[in-house]
């Protein structure tokens, strides 16, 4: 057990997936601008990768190992992964539609999100077990919304001053992201 | 069609050369650019990816069913960069390795999806080729200079050579996540003021 609780802050602190591993880095910049975006964007993630990660774990232990077809792993996790975006979309807007207006127009861009691809693939290269790359999987997304939300905050706060004309915008927006990565950046060697 | 083929070569390099004009691929361009080899080989694979799926989506443009075609163009671009997956395994086995996990991830990378749905689908083979190329060679430029600038300060290096004497002490700051967020903000920036329309 405690060694799930390490793997988890090393997950979310550490290793944050956005500003650590520099992954998902478009939406990040994309869907920050207002906290509503930004808190939809966060629980799609969460919901996504951890069904991405568990049925990629499975394809690659069940599927592609035993026929020796690891050379086909970019083309099979791409396609569940866009397979079961569109199929947790159609089984949301049926079955849960509140949930489903409120994810609704984040859940097709999570498609091409690189924190869910570039999560599948770690938990493949570290050789997590199951359990491992399930809490791995909710980890890296709490990380991912975690770091999220706190950069809408931010750059809400920065609506209200005076940038410096050639500075607006992406540009600032990323000197802020550095500056929230140095924040993080305070948690390494800590797991 | 209105542009010449060079002129939609010549887009790519200045008027929207990612990640600067077109805010798009930022993950490898913030993760592969501690040095300005991996900057240039992750900027020569893409360019690849995106010059042989943009032909191929565009020579299909009128096979692929519109409903679908998202879809098939992720298997396009995600064969390519198989392709290059494995002919880096064989030919650059260390840039393999120091770009690791984001040869794969190209397959996620928002400026060759949004190519071949925004230009290759609805325009002529050349022209595709012409633009998969500009935009290429744009990406792979901003990336060499992005990963010159961090090389040149966060290790005290250029391609491997010292470039400062030995009393320099490295600005680590800037090979780490931190610095990349940081440097590519100034140089956004840097294009802003120069670039002014």
């Amino acid at each position: 057990m405690g060694d799930y609780i390490i793997l988890a802050i090393s997950c979310i602190l550490v290793n944050n997936i956005l500003l650590a591993q520099y992954l998902g880095n478009c939406p990040f910049l994309g869907t920050s601008k207002k906290m509503e975006t930004a808190v939809g964007m966060a629980m799609a993630v969460v919901f996504v990768l951890v069904l991405a990660g568990v049925i990629t774990w499975l394809t690659e232990t069940f599927f592609l190992k035993p026929f020796n077809m690891e050379f086909l792993r970019t083309v099979a996790f791409i396609l569940v992964i866009a397979s079961l975006v569109q199929f947790v979309e159609m089984f949301l807007k049926k079955s849960i539609p509140a949930l489903y207006a409120g994810l609704g127009i984040f859940l097709p861009l999570i498609t091409t999100n690189c924190a869910v691809m570039g999560v599948c693939l770690i938990n493949i290269k570290e050789e997590y077990t199951f359990m491992q790359a399930l809490v791995a999987s909710f980890a890296y997304a709490v990380g991912f919304g975690l770091a999220l939300i706190l950069f809408a905050g931010v750059r809400e706060r920065i609506l209200l001053a005076r940038v410096p004309k050639p500075l607006q915008d992406t540009s600032i927006g990323l000197v802020t992201a550095g500056m929230l990565s140095l924040a993080f950046f305070a948690f390494k060697g800590m797991v | 069609m209105a542009k010449s083929i060079t002129q939609e070569f010549v887009k790519g390099l200045w008027e929207e050369i990612p990640p600067f004009r077109l805010v798009l691929g930022l993950c490898p361009t913030l993760a592969v650019t501690k040095t300005i080899q991996d900057g240039i080989g992750m900027g020569v694979a893409t360019t690849f990816v995106l010059v042989c799926s943009n032909v191929l989506v565009s020579a299909m443009r009128n096979i692929i069913p519109s409903k679908v075609r998202i879809a098939a163009f992720i298997i396009i671009i995600a064969t390519f960069v198989t392709v290059v997956e494995l002919l880096m395994q064989a030919f650059t086995y260390p840039l393999f390795l120091s770009l690791g996990i984001f040869i794969p991830l190209i397959v996620v990378n928002c400026i060759v999806l949004g190519r071949a749905e925004a230009f290759a689908s609805k325009n002529a083979i050349m022209h595709s080729l012409a633009d998969g190329l500009g935009i290429g060679i744009g990406f792979t430029l901003a990336l060499a200079s992005l990963g010159a600038v961090r090389e040149v300060f966060g290790s005290g290096t250029f391609w491997g050579a010292p470039v400062f004497g030995p009393s320099f002490h490295p600005f680590s700051f800037m090979i780490e996540a931190p610095g990349a967020f940081v440097c590519l903000g100034l140089m956004l920036c840097i294009m802003n003021l120069v670039g002014k329309k």
